[in-house]
């Protein structure tokens, strides 16, 4: 007899909501929440049982016998792997307190555990892997909107342009989004893509922009200019609703489109058609403020500049535009509990200094690079112990090198997660986690126009010795004290506990595999947005009074990014929709159909080094080279050359990953702390490399 | 005369190449073998943007086929909807039928030593269910018509 199950994938954090069938304690079939995706998943989706069967993984907790990264572990049982944690913890905040321990997560709901153990523990240190990814865009909207980068769903489906910025939102992708993306084009809408190079995305797009890379911003501002020109925004809504426009209209007068399209190195008839085609599609158009937008430093300040540009098409809060997303208390009802709402409110400072030397940044979850300084310096005060939970550092910072430099002045690393990261390979303990398909997780609340409770239920028992989440950090916590602060023995009992103000039980999510707390969505009154905005005006401000009050404009002027010496090449790099980052590189049948990346290269610049298409390449900085192949192509700008992030893996226990393809964070020497330091992000595309055609190329052919 | 067929709507198809694996999966394929293919031709700039369309190939469930009369144990086998399959317990893993098909459809499965190839995914169909594919296409891009639909 074959079960169903409905639960939640787990091979990317989009977490697409599945349903799962098993049968003899195997699973057979995984689709698409018929309710929500109607069937539809990715590559990456299907791909979840290879990772279950597959030996190369950790499959039971593993204490370290050797030196750091030297590979040798010992297997153990959990009762022996949690005593020797919780003994390691308690020895650190012994000597040290509480705050020298940080932990670091995935962000989304599942953080919620973690956050609550770190601040049980007496550390504020909670963090995860966002200043490499979204911070930048997450100050800057709430910057402009007071509202973080959640807080707006695009309503893309109904929209009549869409507007991207190196988002591409068709490769690095989510099922649900790009169906919303689809759908749009074929009821006629249009879509605007700017990039250093052509893309799934882009081959879609009616209007493509090839920029020299690092020039978004300047043509994000000749769009302001040209659409206040051709007064082509919602001057009412504009009037209503926001602060600093005249400064914004008088920051711009010297961006016009002739400009942009020098500096960009694009054609100005184009730019003017674009504003044109906004001018009859406004205010149904949605500028991307970008998702993953630690990039140029100006980043910041380009999604800042995107998201005033959704402000003056008055696109907000209508069908089409950006919508504010609900909550449960937006309809009247309950949110589940959470943990972290049990655990102490600490006034000790954070040891990033976020919230202290860095006011104008979200406490939130901080900015994990910034602990590194903390390691090596013992300031504000020494950190001594680093937790990853699904979370890995030198696959997402820059240069792993000069981290593990600062992790070698902690006492205890430990890794949670179902493979082993590379920083998990450096660590001390690795707590293995059951895969998503073995294994329950919080309820989860997720907003949006109809927000709902939604739940991963194990489709199968733990083929090894791994464990889930919840229980590892409720093992922990028993073992130093900690146990008022997680009510539950097993996961019934939690999720029993996040419901009870709900009035809704587990029943409830038996039909459609989540609930739904509202019946129709609902949008605001357009005429009573007043205090929606989050800011201190309580509008959206062009002129934000927050940057000012920190000493830091509201737009920066605009410097030319610097052009890379001759010989060099600025590193740029992306995702495929076959992997996700390092997490899924190692998975046999994920591995077969993309088993390494390779550097794209402009033609043009190729010739001129001498390499060909497919040509093994040198690629370096400073000490670090990486050997991979060459994709010679047209569609690259001829100052960047561009890999997919994730590959050149260096850990032996992977034999398929095992040094497969490049890793482009390993040749960002010297760029740990390269933060935007109004944004909080990492500049990651601020590095040179050298491109050489490698001596491995075959020159003889010896065969006997 | 064939009943079915598989379209692929390439201005939805985003190259994800989700549909192989949903295939591989649903039939417990191992490394090796894939009944599927998306692929496309060399970008070509339309109107100032470098574009391509994407292919859907799998086996064409040929009205007359090459590969069911070169089997030697009659294991591979048209159905009457047209559906070309191999029956997996009569297959010997002789592989003469991916000699005999022009477009080498069927393959050779490793772990069970027989041959594999596109059936359609008829034990879905007869239960009245769409192909893996189909079902689980990333943007709905692939639909399953019978031929008078056409
Ligand atoms: S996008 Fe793909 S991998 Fe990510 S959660 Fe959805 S189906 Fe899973
Ligand atoms: S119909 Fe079934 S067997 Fe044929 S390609 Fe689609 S999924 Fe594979
Ligand atoms: S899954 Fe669908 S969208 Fe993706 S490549 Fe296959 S046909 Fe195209």
């Amino acid at each position: 007899m074959r079960k169903s199950v409905w639960s939640m994938c787990g091979m990317c954090t989009v977490r697409c909501p599945i349903r799962v069938e098993v049968e003899d304690g195997a699973v057979k079939w995984i689709e698409g929440n018929q309710h929500l995706l109607k069937g539809a998943l990715c590559a990456k989706g299907s791909a979840g049982p290879a990772l279950v069967a597959d030996q190369e993984r950790p499959r039971q907790p593993l204490i370290r016998k050797g030196g750091r990264g030297a590979g040798r572990w010992e297997p153990v049982s959990w009762e022996f792997a949690l005593d020797y944690v919780a003994d390691k913890i308690r020895g650190i905040k012994e000597r040290y307190g509480a705050q020298a321990i940080l932990a670091s997560s995935r962000g989304g709901p599942f953080q919620d555990v973690v956050k609550a153990f770190t601040h049980a523990l007496g550390s504020p240190n909670y963090s995860n892997h966002d200043s490499s990814c979204g911070r930048n865009v997450h100050h800057a909207s709430l910057s402009l909107f007071g509202l973080g980068r959640k807080g707006f769903i695009y309503d893309i489906k109904n929209a009549r342009h869409l507007v991207l910025f190196g988002r591409n939102i068709l490769a690095s992708l989510r099922p649900a989004e790009v169906n919303q993306v689809m759908d749009m084009l074929d009821n006629g809408g249009r879509m605007t893509y700017v990039d250093v190079r052509q893309t799934l995305t882009g081959i879609k797009a009616d209007n493509f922009f090839q920029v020299r890379p690092g020039t978004d911003y300047a043509l994000a501002l000749a769009l302001i200019h040209e659409l206040i020109k051709a007064r082509a925004y919602d001057a009412g809504f504009v009037e209503r609703y926001t602060t600093g426009f005249a400064e914004l209209s008088a920051f711009v007068e010297n961006c016009s489109a002739e400009w942009a399209a020098k500096e960009c190195g694009v054609k100005e008839k184009n730019i003017h058609e674009l504003v044109a085609q906004i001018g009859e599609d406004r205010p149904r158009v949605i500028f991307h403020p970008g998702w993953m937008l630690s990039r140029y430093r100006d980043s910041f300040y380009a999604s800042r500049a995107l998201n005033c540009l959704n402000a003056l098409m008055g696109n907000i809060e209508i069908e089409g535009g950006l919508i504010f997303a609900k909550g449960p208390g937006d309809y009247g009802k309950k949110g589940v509990r959470s943990l972290a709402d049990l655990s102490p409110k600490l006034t000790i400072p954070r040891a990033d200094g976020v919230g202290e030397e860095y006011k104008h940044f979200e406490k939130g979850p901080g900015l994990f690079h910034l602990f590194y300084k903390a390691m090596a310096t013992g300031k504000p005060y020494p950190i001594k112990g680093v937790i990853c939970v699904r979370h890995d550092p030198f696959t997402c910072f820059p240069d792993p090198a000069a981290q593990k430099e600062a992790l070698d002045n902690c006492d205890l690393l430990v890794s949670v997660d179902t493979h082993y990261s590379e920083f998990g390979w450096y660590s001390d303990v690795i707590l293995p986690e059951a895969t998503y398909l073995e294994r329950d997780s919080m309820i989860a609340v997720q907003k949006g126009l109809k927000p709902r409770l939604i739940k991963r239920n194990k489709a199968i028992e733990p083929q090894s010795d791994t464990a889930c989440l919840c229980t590892i950090i409720k093992g922990l916590a028993r073992r130093l004290g900690l146990d008022e602060y997680f009510p539950f023995n097993n996961l019934q009992e939690l999720w029993a506990w996040q419901l009870e103000p709900t009035g809704l039980g587990l029943q409830d999510f038996e039909q459609k595999g989540f609930v739904e707390l509202a019946e129709k969505p609902v949008l605001f009154d357009r005429e009573k947005l007043d205090g929606k905005f989050k800011t201190p005006s309580g509008k959206i401000e062009f002129s934000s009074q927050k940057l000012s009050e920190c000493g830091f404009p509201s737009w920066k002027p605009y410097e030319s990014p610097e052009r890379p010496p001759k010989g060099q090449f600025r590193l740029v790099f992306g995702r495929s929709p076959i992997h996700a980052h390092g997490h899924t590189i190692n998975n046999p049948l994920l591995n077969e159909m993309m088993p390494e990346n390779s550097l794209w290269i402009n033609s043009k610049a190729a010739s001129r080094i001498g390499v060909n298409d497919g040509d093994m390449v040198d690629v370096s900085s400073g000490p670090v080279t990486s050997t991979v192949r060459a994709r010679v192509t047209d569609f690259i700008h001829p100052e960047a050359v561009y890999t997919v992030h994730g590959f050149g893996r260096q850990i032996p226990l992977q034999t398929r990953a095992y040094h497969a393809g490049m890793s482009d964070q390993k040749l960002m020497v010297g760029q740990l702390q390269n933060m935007d330091p109004v944004g909080g992000g990492l500049n990651l595309c601020e590095t040179f490399v050298s491109v050489r055609r490698s001596s491995k190329n075959p020159q003889r052919k010896v065969e006997l | 005369m064939n009943k079915y067929a598989i379209y692929l709507n390439s201005r939805r198809c985003i190259g994800c190449h989700g549909c192989e694996l949903h295939c591989k999966t649903n039939k417990g394929l191992p490394v090796g073998p894939f009944l599927c293919e998306i692929s496309h031709e060399p970008l070509k700039s339309v109107k100032g943007v470098p574009k391509t369309e994407f292919a859907f190939r799998s086996c064409r469930h040929c009205e007359d086929p090459f590969c069911v009369p070169v089997c030697p144990t009659g294991a591979m086998q048209k159905r009457e909807d047209g559906i070309v399959f191999v029956e997996q317990e009569k297959c010997i893993g002789c592989m003469a039928c991916a000699g005999a098909c022009p477009w080498g459809i069927p393959q050779y499965n490793s772990e069970s030593n027989k041959a594999v190839k596109c059936d359609y995914c008829m034990d879905r169909i007869d239960a009245g269910l769409k192909p893996a594919c189909v079902t689980k296409c990333t943007t709905h891009a692939l639909k399953l018509v019978t031929m008078q639909e056409l």
